[in-house]
Parts: structure tokens; C-alpha cells; sequence
């Protein structure tokens, strides 16, 4: 920022409303991660308590890892989100590429029709969905929740890739015409590296909902090779007794997987490698 | 034998006509300019030529060979966006190669004309770095080398030097008609700008609301303009229209002088004020409300003292001026 343009105030008032708002998003993650740390007395005697030599157990942790197969939670939740991300991306840029590009009969109805699928939410249409996967022989596999995942974040990816595609200037894949490369490789080649921080936020915004769902994997996948995560951690939660220390310890370790994920998609957020293709 | 030739070529967008009854022949060698002013559809017609849109109607034919179904690739040409459209993920080197590697030409002719193109255009050392890191000027050099390498059978510029500021785009106009000297190529330019057109063309096609107003050499067109809007698009600063004329004119026609055919004269045909004045030093522009309160442009060469709100009289010679017919049509003086 330039120095005659900055207040000193303002900028002590900006940066204080901003750090007491990483404190109180920050704060529900870290009361569950130090607790996950403690043994199940402390947890309910002093929840804000740091683990100290007294308090410190790993038996939530232990808990976790001996009952059921976390790993292989770990494993399906990881293939689902990468996977449903993946497929988002790839036809959600496709389509957008196209709504954006070609001339057609029916573009803006098609594009309409796209995006009527922001409004109306997915779960609706829950029982003809199982009833779909039932019929296809798809209940209890991965790739039901994949699919699933995949048309539920193709609306939004549609509507914000195809606004940023046309904002790829023309001049460029007229360029690439006259220079012989095909659609596909305008596409892949000149076309995503320059929306590549639109592709970002659809993955980040899609990533996360994917992750921590608890619905389809209850009702399309609930068997025990093919659970994610969310509903492995369900174990822990009874009606009448919840083991805490396995909870608190499961969600912490939830939390890795989604954290890397992002911090592999912000970057592609802020780097700018689009300066110099056109003026 | 014609590089290009344009037969009854028609374009609309929905029931939008955007070109109408286009017809043109350039001939080998040549360099064409289309102008016009923005929204009279010469970029179209140069997409049209170049293969990225499709005629509505009539024939493209580039080299003799008709080309209304051939890619943009396979039809011979190159082109220099306004934008440069660089590849932003490729070097200079890799820019130029791009075309030459899809066409599948062997290595070393690769290499060989990318040198040869480089050297031209005084770019050895940036080959390797990327567009971002080019100024303006370099990164148009780069885009007229991509063109230059595929050795096309014809040239097409859109609006190359809308982006280049007043300087770096004179510059770069002396060094496209070098250019165009040196390979001898066929080449189609689009602008706006009546000074590029003049300085550049063989050949001037004038197009106004998709139509073809006059095609002819710079001096042509000038001297012998044939409608009232081709008289007054050529020429800077613009020609003078008058409805009250100073001679004879039919009910509904229109007087024309160029600025630069008046001169200050007492007891001239043409009285009025001045109301500014413009000293550029080698010329000096009056601005001028006759009396019938109609507003003219005089170019005077030299400097020259007269101030604003003084009176003055202007004479011409008759052969140097212009008469327009009820519909703008150049009808005898």
C-alpha cells in the first residue's frame, strides 16, 4: 500500500478486526485439537486447559486408530474428495469452455438449465438417487458417492468457470487456431492455465462440503469397506454414551487431509502467471 | 497470380448483417489496408479471411484455392493480433516454433527460420524469456515474428499498433512497411487510424456499415475520393463540409475543402471568425465559424499570427474542391 494513503489508525483497526476474527474462527478447531490431547476427566473438568504432564493421554488417539479401519476411512474419504474434485473440474471446465466459446442454438438455455442446479439442493432427490444406484448395482461403492458429489458441484463450477472463460481473450485461441492446435489443446494448453485461480475456488468450495458429509455416505455407502471418514467417526457417538477422546481425536485428524488439500489449491489461488499473455 | 480474392462474401450474426456483398482481389505482394470506422466490420471480414468465422455467403479463395472449408491452419496465412496473444507459458523461441512444430517441419528448418526471423526483428537476446517479462513493443515483435516463420502466402494484422504508444508506433509502422519491402509478401492490414493507412497502403479499401465504400491507392482516394464519407474519413484534419456553399451547388448538396487548400485572402469567397488556434510549430490549424455559423478547419504551413476572435476571408482553388450530390454521392464542381 502506499505510504500516503495509509492511516495509522486504519490500519491498527483493520489488522485488529482481522486477528479477532482468526481468533474466534480458530477457536473451536483448537479447543477440539488440545482436548484430543487429554484424557477424558479434564476434558469435562477444565475444557480450555492446555494438556499438561497430569492430563495428557493419547487413549483417544489409540481408540481411534485400534477400533475399526481408519486408514481405510482415511483412504475412501481422500479417493471421494479428490475424485469428485477431479471430475468437477475436468466437465465443469469442458462445459464452461463450450457455454463460453462456441455459438449455438440453445446456449443460453443449456447454460440456464446448468446453473438451475445452484438452486434446487441435491438431497432431494435422495430417494430416486438410491433407488438409481440400487438398479445400477452402484450401492456401496465409492464411485455412487463420486458420481453424486460430482453432480452436485457441477452447477456452481459451470456458472463461475464459464464467467471467468470468457474473460480469456479471444485473440489468444484465434491464435492458437491459426497456429494448428486443436480445440482440445486451446482448451488444456492456453485456456485452463489462465483460469487456473477460478479452478481454485470451485476446488476449495467444493472440497470442503465433499469431506464432511455424513449424508450420502449414510444412505449410498454405510458399508464398512467403503466408509468415509465422517461416518466412521459415528462409531464414537451413542445415543447414550459418546466416547470423547476417540471424537475429539478422530475430527483432529480429519482436519490434515482437508488442510493440505487447501493449502495445495490457495497457491494456485495467488500466483499470477496470466501477466504478458495479451497487452 | 492473386493472394486473395473475395467473391459476394457475406456475414451475419443471427439477422444482423455484418458484411454485405463483399468483393475484393489483392493481388501478390500487395499490401491492403482496410479502414473504416469501429463497428463497420473490417476485423470481421479479416476473421472471415483468416478462417475463425464463417462467411454467411460467397467465396474465400487465398492463392487461388477456395477456402471457405479449410481450418484457419491449412489456409496459408498468419496473423498479428492487437492483443499480441503470446503464449504466456512459452518462451520467445517456443512462440515462434509453436506453428512450424504443428505443421510438423522438420528441426533444423525450424531452427533455422526462428533464427532468421530473430536476427530480422533484432530479438536475439530475448529468445528465451518469457512474454511477461518483454515491454510492448518487443512482445508486437515477437507476434509479427510467430507470423513471419510460418511463411504464410498471406499476412494479416489486426490493429497491431492500437496498444503501442504514440512514439514506439510510428516506429513500428516504418518498421512493417520494411518488413513488407524486405519479404515482399501479401499482407492485409485492419485499422481505424486514417495516418496508418495512408503511410502503409498499396491499396486502401474504405468499408463503412459492412459495405465497401471505395477501393483504391492512398493518392486515389485522396484526390478522387468518391463519396462524401470517403472524403471526409481520409485526409487529416478532416475535410471541411459546407451546406452554404461559396459556389453553385444543386438543392441539398454539400461543399467540401480540404484545410489544407484554403488560404487566408482578403475579399475571399469565404468569410468568418476564428475561434482557436492550434500551433504545432510547422503548421498552424485555425479553427474557424464561417458566417453562417458553420464550423472549418484551415491548415496553414508555417506559423502564423492570427488570434482567436479575429475576423478573416479564405479563398480556394475551384479544381481543389469537392461537391456532394443530395445522397452524398461526388458529383462534378
Amino acid at each position: 500500500m502506499n505510504a500516503a494513503r495509509q492511516n495509522r489508525l486504519n490500519t491498527f483497526a483493520a489488522h485488529g478486526a482481522l486477528i479477532l476474527y482468526v481468533l474466534i474462527a480458530l477457536f473451536p478447531v483448537f479447543v477440539i485439537v488440545i482436548n484430543s490431547f487429554k484424557d477424558r476427566r479434564s476434558i469435562f473438568r477444565e475444557p480450555l486447559a492446555l494438556p499438561n504432564s497430569e492430563s495428557f493421554s493419547l487413549i483417544g488417539y489409540e481408540t481411534v486408530l485400534k477400533q475399526g479401519d481408519f486408514f481405510l476411512y482415511f483412504q475412501n474419504s481422500m479417493i471421494v474428495t479428490v475424485g469428485s474434485l477431479f471430475f468437477i473440474l475436468l466437465f465443469g471446465a469442458m462445459a464452461a469452455f463450450a457455454l463460453a466459446e462456441y455459438r449455438f442454438k440453445g446456449n443460453t438455455l443449456i447454460g440456464l438449465y446448468l446453473a438451475l442446479g445452484i438452486m434446487i439442493p441435491i438431497r432431494i432427490g435422495t430417494v430416486a438417487i438410491l433407488e438409481m444406484m440400487v438398479q445400477t448395482g452402484l450401492v456401496n461403492t465409492l464411485w455412487a458417492l463420486i458420481l453424486v458429489y460430482t453432480a452436485q458441484g457441477l452447477p456452481l463450477a459451470v456458472f463461475i468457470l464459464s464467467e471467468f472463460m470468457r474473460q480469456v481473450s479471444d485473440d489468444l485461441k484465434n491464435a492458437g487456431r491459426i497456429d494448428g492446435l486443436s480445440e482440445y489443446r486451446i482448451f488444456f494448453v492456453l485456456v485452463l492455465p489462465l483460469v487456473r485461480p477460478a479452478m481454485a475456488t470451485v476446488a476449495v468450495f467444493n472440497m470442503i462440503p465433499i469431506w464432511n458429509d455424513l449424508w450420502f455416505p449414510l444412505i449410498l455407502a454405510p458399508a464398512e469397506e467403503v466408509k468415509t471418514l465422517t461416518l466412521g467417526s459415528q462409531v464414537f457417538i451413542g445415543q447414550f454414551v459418546t466416547d470423547w477422546n476417540a471424537v475429539l481425536s478422530a475430527l483432529s485428524l480429519a482436519i490434515l487431509p482437508v488442510m493440505a488439500l487447501y493449502v495445495v489449491f490457495s497457491r494456485q489461488l495467488i500466483r499470477g502467471i496470466t501477466s504478458g499473455a495479451v497487452k | 497470380m492473386t493472394a486473395l480474392t473475395l467473391t459476394n462474401v457475406c456475414k451475419s450474426f443471427g439477422s444482423v448483417e455484418v458484411l454485405k456483398d463483399i468483393n475484393l482481389t489483392v493481388e501478390d505482394g500487395e499490401f491492403v489496408v482496410f479502414v473504416g470506422p469501429s463497428g463497420c466490420g473490417k476485423s470481421t471480414l479479416l476473421r472471415v479471411i483468416a478462417g475463425l468465422e464463417d462467411a454467411t455467403d460467397g467465396t474465400v479463395s487465398i492463392g487461388g484455392d477456395v477456402v471457405n472449408n479449410t481450418p484457419p491452419a491449412k489456409r496459408g496465412i498468419a496473423m498479428v493480433f492487437q492483443s499480441y496473444a503470446l503464449y504466456p507459458h512459452l518462451s520467445v523461441r517456443d512462440n515462434m516454433a509453436l506453428g512450424l512444430k504443428q505443421e510438423k517441419q522438420p528441426k533444423s528448418v525450424i531452427d533455422e527460420r526462428v533464427t532468421k526471423a530473430v536476427q530480422m526483428l533484432d530479438l536475439t537476446a530475448y529468445v528465451d524469456r518469457r512474454p511477461s517479462d518483454l515491454s510492448g513493443g518487443q512482445r508486437q515483435r515477437v507476434a509479427i515474428g510467430r507470423a513471419i516463420v510460418r511463411e504464410p502466402k498471406l499476412f494479416l494484422f489486426d490493429e497491431p499498433l492500437s496498444n503501442l504508444d504514440a512514439a514506439l508506433r510510428m516506429n513500428t509502422r516504418i518498421e512493417i512497411a520494411e518488413l513488407h519491402r524486405t519479404l515482399s509478401a501479401s499482407m492485409i492490414y485492419v485499422t481505424h487510424d486514417q495516418t496508418e493507412a495512408m503511410t502503409l497502403a498499396d491499396k486502401i479499401v474504405v468499408l463503412r456499415d459492412g459495405r465497401v465504400e471505395q477501393i483504391g491507392s492512398p493518392m486515389d482516394l485522396y484526390n478522387n475520393p468518391a463519396n462524401k464519407f470517403v472524403a471526409g474519413f481520409l485526409g487529416s484534419p478532416a475535410m471541411n463540409f459546407l451546406q452554404q456553399a461559396p459556389v453553385d451547388m444543386p438543392q441539398g448538396g454539400t461543399f467540401g475543402i480540404r484545410p489544407e487548400h484554403l488560404r487566408l485572402e482578403k475579399g475571399g469567397r469565404i468569410k468568418g471568425t476564428v475561434t482557436h488556434v492550434e500551433r504545432l510549430g510547422g503548421d498552424t490549424n485555425l479553427l474557424i465559424s464561417t458566417t453562417a455559423q458553420e464550423p472549418m478547419t484551415v491548415r496553414l504551413f508555417g506559423q502564423d499570427s492570427t488570434s482567436v476572435g479575429e475576423a478573416i476571408e479564405l479563398d480556394f482553388d475551384n479544381n481543389t474542391a469537392f461537391a456532394f450530390d443530395a445522397n452524398d454521392q461526388r458529383i462534378a464542381v
